[in-house]
C-alpha cells in the first residue's frame, strides 16, 4: 500500500493562537480517512492546508508522492476538493458551473461535456442541468459541490463536512455516492463532526482537538480501546446504586440526572437493574461515545 | 498565466447571458451627456480654446465622456462585482481549489474589468462618431487606450476591494476619489481654468493623463507629449497592480 498524503508534525499558527498543533497522519491510498474533532478543532485548517489555500507554519506535506511546497499546481490538478461553504457559481447553471470548473483544470470542451453529462447523472441532477443555483435545495448544491470536485478524475477527494445542515435524506444519498466513489478505488479524506457519518465510511480516523491528534485508529477498534463494546447508561440513577458505583470502582460518567458506566463484565447490567434504577439500559458503544468521553461534554461556542 | 485567461473566460461566460443589459449604459450615457452639455451648454459657452485651437464644446467633451466611461467601466467592475464574487459568492475560494493561483485569479478579474472599458468604448466611440466627432483612422487607437485604461482603474480598484471591511466602504473611494475625478481632470473645463496649486495636483490623477490621451487621439493630434501621460498611466497601473496583489494575498491567503 502507497500513502497519497503525508502529513508530518504539521503546525497553523494565528499569532499566538495555535490552530493546528503537530498533527501527523498518513492517508493510504484506496482508504478513507476521517478528520474528527469538535468544532474549532483545527479539522478546516488541517484540510486548507492540503490544497495549499492556508499556509503551513511549520511541518511537511507530502500528497501523491510530491512535496506540497514545490509542486503545488500540479498536486492541485490531482485533487477534487469540495469546500465545507457553497461556493458555487450562482450567476451560471448547474452544467456551466461544471463546464467552467473544468477550464480552471485545462480539461477540452469535448471532454468535460462528457464528464458533466457522466457526473450529473452520477448525482441525479441531470434532469436540472439547466437550473440556476439558487433554485437548488441544500441536498442538491452539496452534491453538485461533489460532483464539481470530480470533474478532474481526481485521485484524492478531500471533503470537509460533507453533510453538515443536510436533512437525513440528503445526507443518506450523499454517502452512498461517497460510498460508490470509494469502491471504485478512490482515496477519500474527510472531515465531519457526525460519528454515524464517520463510523459508516471511515476505514482509519484520528480525532483531534486543540488542534491535537488524541487517537488514531479503525473506528471499531477505537471503540472497543476507548469504551468497550456495550455500556449502560442509566437515567436518574438512586444514591444507591451512585455508592455502588463508587464503591466497586466502576468506570463511570456522571451528567446529574444521566449516568454512564463503561464496565464490561457480565451480569453488571443485571446488578445495576436490580439496584432500583427506573431508566436503565444496556446498548452497544457507538463512535459519539469515544469522541464525548475524549474531547468532553462542555459546549464549543 | 495561463490561468488568468481562464478567469476571465469565466466572466465572459456569465456577460454573454447579460449583454443585452451591459450594452445599454455605455448607449445612452454619452447621448444623454451630449445632448445636455453638449447642446444645452454650448450655445453658452461657445467655444473653448484647446492648446491653442478653438473647438466647439461638444468636440471638447465627447473624448472625455469616453475616457470617464473607461474610468467607470473597470471601477465599478473591480471594485463592487469584483467584491461580490470574492465575498458572497466565494468564487475566489473555489477557484484557488484548483490549480489556479491567486495572481492569476486577480490578473484575469483586472484584465476583465478592462474588457468592460474597451466594450464600452467601443459602443460609445460608434454613438459619437455619429456625430463626427471622432477623426479615424487616428480614434482606432481609443480601443487599446481603452485597455490600458481599464488596467489602471481596474487595478486600483482591485487594491480599495482588497482593503474594504465591507461593501458599503465603496462609497469612500468613490467619493474621494472617483467623483473629484470625474470634475476636476479637464473632463468638462481645461486644467488652466483651475488655480494653479489645483492644476498641478490634478496632474496626479490618472483620468488628467486619461482625457488628455482621448482627446489627442480623438482629434488625431498626436505628438511626442502622448508620452508623458502613457508613462505616468502605465506606472501607475503597475504600482496598483503590484499592492493590489499584496492586499489580495493578505486579505484571502490565512
Amino acid at each position: 500500500m502507497d500513502e497519497v498524503i503525508v502529513a508530518e508534525n504539521l503546525r497553523k499558527e494565528y499569532g499566538t493562537f495555535r490552530a493546528v498543533d503537530g498533527i501527523s497522519f498518513q492517508v493510504q491510498r484506496g482508504e478513507c480517512f476521517g478528520l474528527l474533532g469538535p468544532n474549532g478543532a483545527g479539522k478546516t485548517t488541517t484540510i486548507r492546508m492540503l490544497y495549499g489555500f492556508t499556509p503551513k507554519s511549520a511541518g511537511s506535506l507530502s500528497v501523491l508522492g510530491l512535496d506540497l511546497d514545490t509542486n503545488l499546481r500540479t498536486i492541485k490538478g490531482r485533487l477534487g476538493v469540495c469546500q465545507q461553504e457553497n461556493t458555487l457559481d450562482p450567476d451560471l447553471t448547474i452544467e456551466q458551473n461544471l463546464e467552467v470548473f473544468a477550464r480552471y483544470f485545462d480539461i477540452p470542451k469535448g471532454e468535460s461535456r462528457r464528464r458533466a453529462d457522466e457526473l450529473l447523472a452520477f448525482i441525479a441532477l441531470d434532469h436540472r442541468r439547466h437550473a440556476k443555483i439558487p433554485e437548488l435545495s441544500g441536498g442538491m448544491m452539496r452534491r453538485l459541490m461533489l460532483a464539481r470536485a470530480l470533474i478532474n478524475n481526481p485521485e484524492i477527494v478531500i471533503l470537509d463536512e460533507p453533510t453538515t445542515g443536510l436533512d437525513p435524506q440528503s445526507r443518506h444519498q450523499v454517502w452512498d455516492r461517497l460510498e460508490v466513489l470509494k469502491n471504485r478505488g478512490l482515496s477519500i479524506l474527510l472531515t465531519t463532526h457526525y460519528m454515524d457519518e464517520a463510523a459508516r465510511l471511515c476505514d482509519r480516523l484520528v480525532i483531534i482537538d486543540h488542534g491535537r491528534i488524541l487517537v488514531e485508529g479503525e473506528p471499531r477498534a477505537l471503540i472497543r480501546r476507548h469504551v468497550g463494546d456495550h455500556l449502560i447508561e442509566i437515567v436518574d440513577p438512586t444514591d444507591r446504586l451512585c455508592t455502588y458505583i463508587k464503591n466497586e470502582r466502576l468506570e463511570h460518567e456522571n451528567l446529574g440526572y444521566r449516568m454512564i458506566v463503561y464496565a464490561q463484565e457480565q451480569g453488571l447490567y443485571a446488578k445495576i437493574c436490580s439496584l432500583g434504577a427506573q431508566g436503565c439500559s444496556l446498548r452497544q458503544a457507538t463512535l459519539e461515545d469515544v469522541f464525548l468521553r475524549l474531547t468532553g461534554r462542555e459546549l464549543r461556542e | 498565466m495561463k490561468g488568468a485567461w481562464r478567469v476571465w473566460q469565466r466572466n465572459w461566460t456569465v456577460y454573454r447571458q447579460t449583454w443585452r443589459i451591459s450594452f445599454v449604459p455605455p448607449l445612452l450615457e454619452p447621448l444623454f451627456y451630449l445632448l445636455a452639455f453638449g447642446i444645452g451648454l454650448s450655445a453658452l459657452i461657445g467655444e473653448i480654446t484647446y492648446r491653442g485651437v478653438g473647438i466647439s464644446y461638444i468636440a471638447f467633451i465627447a473624448p472625455a465622456l469616453i475616457a470617464i466611461n473607461i474610468m467607470q467601466s473597470a471601477f465599478f467592475e473591480n471594485t463592487y462585482a469584483s467584491f461580490v464574487r470574492m465575498y458572497y459568492q466565494k468564487t475566489f475560494n473555489a477557484m484557488l481549489a484548483t490549480p489556479l493561483s491567486l495572481e492569476e485569479v486577480i490578473t484575469g478579474e483586472i484584465v476583465w474589468g478592462a474588457t468592460r472599458s474597451l466594450i464600452g468604448t467601443a459602443i460609445m466611440m460608434a454613438v459619437i462618431s455619429a456625430f463626427g466627432l471622432i477623426r479615424y483612422p487616428e480614434g482606432l487607437l481609443l480601443l487599446p487606450l481603452a485597455l490600458l485604461g481599464g488596467l489602471a482603474f481596474g487595478a486600483i480598484a482591485m487594491l480599495f476591494t482588497s482593503i474594504v471591511p465591507n461593501i458599503e466602504t465603496f462609497n469612500l473611494p468613490i467619493f474621494l476619489f472617483i467623483t473629484p475625478m470625474f470634475l476636476f481632470s479637464g473632463t468638462f473645463f481645461p486644467i488652466d481654468a483651475l488655480p494653479p496649486w489645483a492644476g498641478s495636483l490634478a496632474q496626479f490623477l490618472p483620468l488628467t493623463h486619461l482625457v488628455r490621451l482621448a482627446r489627442d487621439l480623438s482629434y488625431g493630434q498626436i505628438g511626442p507629449e502622448v508620452f508623458g501621460s502613457l508613462a505616468y498611466l502605465l506606472l501607475f497601473t503597475l504600482v496598483a497592480y503590484l499592492l493590489a496583489l499584496r492586499g489580495m494575498a493578505r486579505r484571502i491567503i490565512r
